[in-house]
């Protein structure tokens, strides 16, 4: 019985782990970057949500899988082996890098570009979930891909006096390795030929990624603070015309305080 | 055999266990009456927490539902399923209103630790300011009386655990709006007077307007009964944008909101209003949706939320 399933972030959402014989097919499990899937979600004003919702959303899930059109399947199967290799370029030239250069310092300048590209392209997911060609809520895939949009452009790309801290290095590892397993495993899925191996990674491999890729994203804003405040970046102060401020040192305090609940809420939908 | 007793055997719908037997049940028990029964073998499980149904996977039987006209032999198996802990509509109405009301004028009255010390209790210079407390203050202690005197609520009960989401949401959103608002350094609008004349008026309209759709919805459904109307316009003009929606209190609703924004300029009130949207065009479309099932010759004019559009 499959114990994952796509509720990697979020606890709310329709989703709980949902068993389905065959292995899920483009379920996203991210290992970081839990990013808590709060939104107020509706208090169920004329609720008739009970029960019985769960279980035929199940079988809805399931009936959208078998009857995913040719032209879903190839776009999704292209689109999967695309990735992997996108991941798996990246992971080679960050071995390449640290082979030659012996160090971890300009690492990030040297791969940021493919690692834009492909960490970006996967904004993709979110349209497939929307469009129904794979099973995932909307909500879960959109707070995965932008946890991970935050950390690679709101925090790296933008803050560059951290670019070469090891904690870049530390998520860096922990995301390639993930999504390599996560992309070979839709695509194998997919083509209906799935090896034991990826299946077992798929499931076990988490157990490591997740808190190491938490670490180093944590440890990496944590470094990127004192930048923040000192330059006020990304903030608006008052008096302003719209009567609004934004303090961006003390949204990525909250963004890390933040990561204790979410990873809670998403390990305990992955057991 | 119309007044033979039948036996009612209740199992757990996940596990299948037998939790409860029933010997001689009346046929013209209600489910409610059977809920009733089953806490008396498990106190735990109140009534308002037990959802019985004929199939596992079915849907929840209605408290009103009478044994006999359901589709059950002489012993009716029903399937049971925990709702979790239940709290009351009302509860949760008057709390997660009461907080908006209270926090706000928290801020309004520049409680000490909010803004800086010199300007503990101090008072706005700007009209616009002390306008937007009253609309705010109004527009949540009209909530809470309708709560109180006005809603007929078809559930009597709703999960515990949304008290916490609600009260997180409308009183994170009445914190932030109410900082803003009442700050020393608060811009009041742009076009100045104009700007706040035309807005209250369109908060009042709408508020106006929300009421008397709460009226109209109150007088559909008869004290104590869940009965189910189309509901049409009556004398009252604001009642006349049934007309074009199906959901004309959450469009007066998000109208207040509207005004509300534009009178005090200020984003955090424009989010607001626009997560309310998000979330009344949810419910709206639901609603339609259900009016729609239910009734054959229902005004296909009708839009669910916005006319014509949405």
């Amino acid at each position: 019985m499959g114990r994952l399933t796509e509720a990697a972030a979020a606890g709310g959402g329709a989703s709980a782990a949902r068993s389905a014989g065959p292995p899920p097919a483009p379920l996203p499990l991210s290992s970081t970057s839990p990013g808590c899937a709060a939104a107020m979600a509706s208090s169920e004003e004329d609720g008739t949500n009970g029960g019985a919702s769960e279980a035929s959303e199940e079988r809805e899930a399931v009936g959208k899988r078998r009857r995913l059109g040719l032209l879903a399947t190839i776009w999704l199967t292209f689109y999967n082996i695309a990735m992997t290799a996108g991941w798996l370029v990246l992971a080679i030239a960050m071995v390449r890098f640290y082979m030659e250069k012996g160090t971890h310092k300009g690492l990030y300048k040297s791969i940021q570009k493919t690692l834009k590209f492909f960490q970006t392209f996967a904004l993709l997911e979110i349209v497939h979930c929307l469009i129904g060609i794979v099973p995932t809520s909307v909500l879960v895939a959109g707070v995965q891909v932008s946890s991970r949009i935050f950390m690679v452009w709101l925090v790296t790309h933008s803050i560059k006096p951290i670019q070469n801290e090891e904690s870049v290095v530390l998520f860096l590892v922990a995301w390639t390795v993930t999504e390599i397993t996560r992309y070979s495993f839709y695509t194998f899925s997919l083509l209906d030929h799935l090896p034991y191996f990826i299946k077992w990674a798929r499931y076990n491999f988490f157990i490591i990624l997740y808190p190491v890729g938490v670490a180093g994203e944590l440890l990496t804003i944590y470094a990127a603070l004192p930048y923040v405040k000192k330059t006020g970046m990304f903030s608006i102060r008052l008096p302003n015309k719209y009567n609004v401020s934004f303090d961006y040192y003390y949204f990525l305090l909250i963004t890390m305080a933040s990561y204790i609940p979410c990873e809670y809420v998403s390990v305990s939908t992955l057991m | 055999a119309p007044c033979q007793p039948l036996k009612v055997e209740i199992l757990d719908a996940k596990t299948r266990e037998k939790l409860c037997f029933l010997d001689k049940v009346e046929p013209q028990a209600t489910i409610a009456e059977i809920k009733n029964l089953f806490t008396k073998t498990h106190p735990q499980w109140y009534p308002a927490r037990q959802s019985l149904r004929l199939d596992p996977k079915g849907k929840s039987l209605k408290d009103e539902d009478v044994l006999q006209k359901l589709p059950v032999g002489t012993t009716a198996t029903l399937y049971f399923r925990d709702l979790g802990a239940q709290i009351s509509w009302v509860t949760v109405f008057l709390t997660e209103y009461a907080g908006p009301l209270f926090i706000y004028l928290l801020f309004y009255f520049r409680v000490p630790f909010i803004y800086g010390h010199k300007y503990d209790f101090t008072s706005s210079r700007h009209t616009v300011v002390h306008l937007a407390c009253i609309c705010h203050s109004f527009h949540y202690i009209k909530r809470l009386l309708e709560t109180l005197f006005v809603h007929r609520f078809s559930h009597g009960t709703m999960p515990l655990r949304n008290i916490f989401k609600n009260c997180t949401y409308y009183w994170g959103f009445a914190a932030w709006m109410a900082y803003y608002i009442n700050h020393p350094l608060y811009t009041p609008p742009t076009y100045g007077a104009q700007q706040v004349k035309l807005a209250l008026a369109i908060f009042v309209i709408c508020q106006l307007g929300n009421f008397s759709i709460h009226m109209a919805l109150r007088d559909l459904r008869p004290a104590g009964s869940k009965t189910r109307k189309i509901p049409y316009p009556t004398k009252n003009p604001f009642t006349w944008l049934f007309l074009l929606v199906s959901c004309p209190n959450y469009t007066y609703e998000v109208g207040s909101w509207i005004g509300f924004a534009i009178m005090t300029q200020c984003l955090p009130v424009a989010l607001f209003s626009l997560v309310g949207f998000t979330q009344m065009t949810i419910w709206a479309k639901g609603k339609h949706r259900s009016y729609l099932k239910e009734f054959r010759d229902y005004p296909p004019l009708r839009m669910p939320i916005i006319p014509f559009l949405l």
